[in-house]
């Protein structure tokens, strides 16, 4: 690990002649031994974007819960439009004018745009008069803030971009002047993200104040004012954007110099390996979530799929790995692979087939098991670690787990420890370093840097681009569109369980690739 | 949140658990205008205060070992098996089938065969939840506590009809021939000269049940088929990404365990009534449950739970005799005992766990 803490600056961008929204002073939090916020103040001045950028477990959404109300500070004060304002719950927060706009929408889908708005401020048993005076304020709202939502729209018809907009109107109907929002474009496509931006500098321009947390530093650069960066549950610089540059944010969120782009030389594609043609997956409740997918990846080839989460990609992972059922043709050199059995992971290992599985917490970890259970898991049956017929060799399982944590820098270096106690990015390298460690011939890699630490990420990518070079074919998934231009040589975008179109990452842009991920085709 | 060290998670929660529990059983006897130093000490002296308890504390203790050790192994693989009592006395059926019916020429050869039955006719009884489960999404502890019932009218039906001996009034089978009369623990102990009283129950079933518990401890943390099944108790959708078959696990696991739970048979209608009668499993099964929650699913700990409640069972056996605390407030102290280090375990965990960062910072 880096020295931390040095290279923080503090510095008060929000000039102290402005009036100020918000004031945190000294906030500090723990859980148990585990110290999320340390100390933080920050000020965000009134009618400004301010941004909150830092790594996965940085604090960023502690400190948010405890501006709403969700947890209490151990120690430090909120000052609410310089009043020192004490919130002990969510309803407070509102009362103070904070709204806020999660990640996961808190909609009930089968309610109408109104009824949402209005759920929990109802105002009286009777529904009547409330739904009037919504109606009105939500009519004002658009006209204001190009808030366009058809009101008597059911929820699950609307579009994700639309679902979010009856979070923020739900925040600007309880007169939120206040308004948070964690990750809003993590579920958009890059059209969407850009409608969003548009509304938020409404807001801005009259007179709102917003807190927009993220991760991605291009958005920071686009739309905030000013920007605070927060490293390890502290605030180590508070900046204005106009003065920084996203390798100076980078550089601040990891503690030392990042290299943002993915080194890489140009594919050098060989012979056929993964033949797909017509695949077809159905889910437990009988929709098709893929809708004949066909597509060819070549030994020593990156093969992207981009595209908004939820369009297919997950269960194209899942039908290649055997873990869901599918229809249709895939063939690995050159050879049909059954698509009819269930948990059938352990065949397709056999043949060649390694999968980082986009949910690692769920899916290529089990959280309780040590490191070395889990270097083991998928891999219980490989002849290294048997002893006899049915005894596992633990001692061999554990000695290969010491070479692999050192080979794929998983620290702490520790087999016996609990996947569980591993950060994001360490937790990401165990399972990077079993799937790759047997030189696969195909590997299915989704999200590979989700939740994971820049640091990592590098690292990650590292690993994958040398994988593509020792001759192997990969197969890409990500809703990081950043991630899928820099690693991939070839990109396939998917929208509603069918591929939209494919393009050369030299040649595209994220406008093209966008309209694609929207479903529009050329 | 790994501030508190194994042993304290293992050894001291429950036992602050069973201290609470006890206080407030003694609270209780105090409300009753009773002594609760004085029937604690009957309780203690009444169970272990001599080999003759002793022998009974092991016997009832060798019953929870096998029932406890069923519920640990569903439970590791993610499975609430609430049928031991029912695979138990089916279990028992499987005993007298063999013991009345086949000739065996020796009680060693009879125990093995013994063993053998129980294990598969307890395992067949499991097996239908099993497939049901794995097949068809029935949740397996609906349907446990249905089999249950079915076994006990089974029994009914089986000891009424078929095994009651003609002209016999008693619901309960003939008695198995003298051959197969097994050694009693007095009989075990005495071949390495440990003095044993001979007028209690306890007999070698007793070894068959720490063998199952080394048994187990090799399965869970050395095979394969362990590995397996932990994994599938963790997180079934993880198994089915390391191509782990749900529907084969939950089959092996629900075997194991009806198996074991069938195998208390062997101490109850082959060790000590040398017959089958209706009811011998005795709620066995159900006290499974709490020796497994609160020996944390681990063999070791079930082994040490299993003794306390077979303490329970014969010190509370021993209350009633002499004193005037009904029969019922024994049932009372070991529901307080489930309650404390079964259900309300987290209660005691976390003010635990809080002494130990607290501790932990200190020294930092």
């Amino acid at each position: 690990m880096t020295d931390t803490g040095h290279t923080g600056r503090q510095e008060t961008a929000a000039p102290t002649d402005l009036p100020l929204a918000i004031e945190l002073r000294g906030i500090s939090k723990s859980f148990g031994s585990v110290q999320a916020n340390k100390d933080i103040s920050i000020k965000v001045a009134k009618g400004s974007i301010h941004g909150i950028i830092g790594e996965n477990g940085a604090g960023k959404s502690t400190l948010m819960s405890i501006l709403y109300g969700f947890y209490k500070a151990d120690a430090g004060e909120i000052y609410i439009a310089g009043r020192l304002t004490p919130i002990p719950d969510s309803q407070s927060a509102i009362r103070a004018g904070i709204g806020m706009v999660f990640q996961h929408f808190k909609l009930v889908q089968n309610f109408t745009v109104l009824e949402n708005v209005i759920l929990g401020a109802e105002g009286g048993a009777m529904l009547r008069k409330a739904m009037a005076k919504a109606r009105e304020t939500l009519a004002a709202l658009a006209r204001d803030y190009e808030l366009d939502v058809d009101p008597d729209a059911v929820v699950e018809d609307l579009s994700v971009g639309h679902q979010q907009r009856v979070e923020i109107l739900k925040a600007l109907y309880r007169q939120a002047d206040i308004l948070i929002l964690d990750e809003p474009t993590g579920v958009l496509t890059p059209a969407e993200a850009d409608q969003l931006f548009r509304i938020l500098n409404g807001l801005r321009d009259q007179g709102k104040t917003v807190i927009l947390i993220t991760h991605k530093l291009r958005e920071i650069m686009e739309i905030t004012d000013t920007v605070s960066v927060m490293r390890r549950g502290q605030m180590t610089a508070t900046v204005k954007t106009r003065d920084t540059s996203p390798e100076e944010l980078a550089e601040l969120m990891v503690g030392r110099k990042v290299l943002l782009a993915v080194e890489k030389q140009a594919a050098a594609p060989g012979a056929m390996v993964l033949e797909v043609e017509n695949l077809r997956v159905r889910d437990e409740a009988g929709v098709e979530r893929l809708k004949g997918i066909s597509l060819t990846i070549r030994a020593g080839e990156i093969l992207g799929i981009a595209g908004v989460a939820g369009n297919g990609q997950s269960e194209l992972l899942e039908a290649l790995a055997g873990i869901a059922r599918g229809t249709g043709t895939v063939r690995l050199n050159g050879v049909e692979i059954a698509l009819t059995a269930s948990a059938d992971g352990q065949s397709r290992r056999a043949r060649g087939i390694a999968h980082v599985p986009e949910d690692r917490q769920h899916l290529g970890l089990i959280m309780d098991f040590t490191a070395w259970e889990n270097v083991a898991f998928g891999y219980h049956h490989a002849p290294e670690y048997q002893h006899g017929l049915i005894l596992m060799n633990n001692d061999a399982i554990r000695a290969d787990t010491v070479s692999k944590m050192e080979r794929y820098d998983v620290r702490p270096p520790i087999p016996t420890l609990a996947a569980k106690s591993f950060s994001g990015g360490n937790q990401q390298k165990i399972v990077v370093a079993r799937e790759m460690d047997r030189n696969p011939d195909l590997l299915l890699v989704g999200q590979p840097t989700r939740g994971v630490d820049i640091g990592a990420i590098e690292f990650i990518h590292k690993q994958i681009v040398a994988l593509r070079d020792t001759g192997k074919a990969v197969l890409l998934v990500s809703v990081e569109l950043d991630e899928i231009m820099s690693l991939s040589d070839r990109i396939a975008v998917m929208f509603d369980g069918q591929i939209m179109g494919e393009r050369d990452p030299a040649t595209t842009n994220e406008r093209e690739l966008g309209l694609l991920m929207a479903g529009v085709a050329e | 949140m790994t501030a508190m060290p194994k042993w304290a998670d293992a050894v001291l929660v429950p036992l602050i658990s069973l201290l609470i529990a006890f206080v407030i059983s003694g609270l209780v006897i105090f409300a009753i205008g009773e002594d609760p130093i004085a029937a604690m000490k009957l309780m203690v002296s009444g169970a272990l205060g001599s080999t003759y308890g002793w022998g009974y504390t092991l016997y009832y203790a060798t019953n929870f070992i096998f029932t406890g050790l069923a519920v640990s192994i569903a439970f590791q693989a993610g499975l609430f098996n609430i049928g031991g009592e029912g695979q138990a006395s089916i279990g028992g059926l499987g005993v007298a089938l063999c013991c009345l019916y086949i000739p065996w020429p020796h009680w060693s050869l009879a125990l093995m065969g013994a063993v053998v039955a129980a294990a598969v006719f307890g395992a067949a009884w499991a097996a239908i939840p099993a497939y049901l489960q794995a097949k068809r999404g029935s949740h397996i502890v609906i349907t446990t506590i249905m089999f249950n019932f079915i076994a006990s009218a089974v029994l009914v039906y089986v000891l009424v009809n078929v095994l009651r001996p003609t002209g016999s009034m008693d619901s309960s089978s003939a008695r198995f021939d003298e051959v197969m009369h097994l050694p009693s623990l007095h009989d075990v102990l005495a071949l390495v000269g440990i003095p044993f009283n001979n007028r209690n129950p306890a007999n070698i079933s007793l070894v068959i049940a720490l063998v199952a518990c080394v048994g187990v401890w090799i399965l869970m943390w050395r095979t394969r088929l362990g590995y397996q099944l932990r994994a599938f108790g963790k997180s079934e959708k993880a198994s089915v990404y390391a191509g782990i078959n749900p529907v084969r696990i939950t089959m092996y696991a629900m075997l194991l365990s009806g198996g074991l739970a069938g195998m208390m048979a062997v101490n109850t209608v082959m060790g000590e009534g040398q017959r089958l009668i209706l009811n011998s499993v005795e709620g066995a099964g159900f006290i499974g449950i709490a020796v497994a929650l609160m020996g944390r699913s681990h063999p070791v700990g079930v082994l040490l739970a299993a003794i306390l409640f077979g303490f329970l069972y014969q010190g509370g056996a021993e209350l009633a005799l002499w004193t005037k605390i009904p029969r019922e407030l024994i049932v009372v102290i070991q529901a307080l005992v489930i309650l404390f280090t079964g259900a309300l375990d987290d209660m005691v965990r976390r003010p635990v766990e809080r002494v130990f960062v607290m501790l932990q910072k200190g020294k930092t």
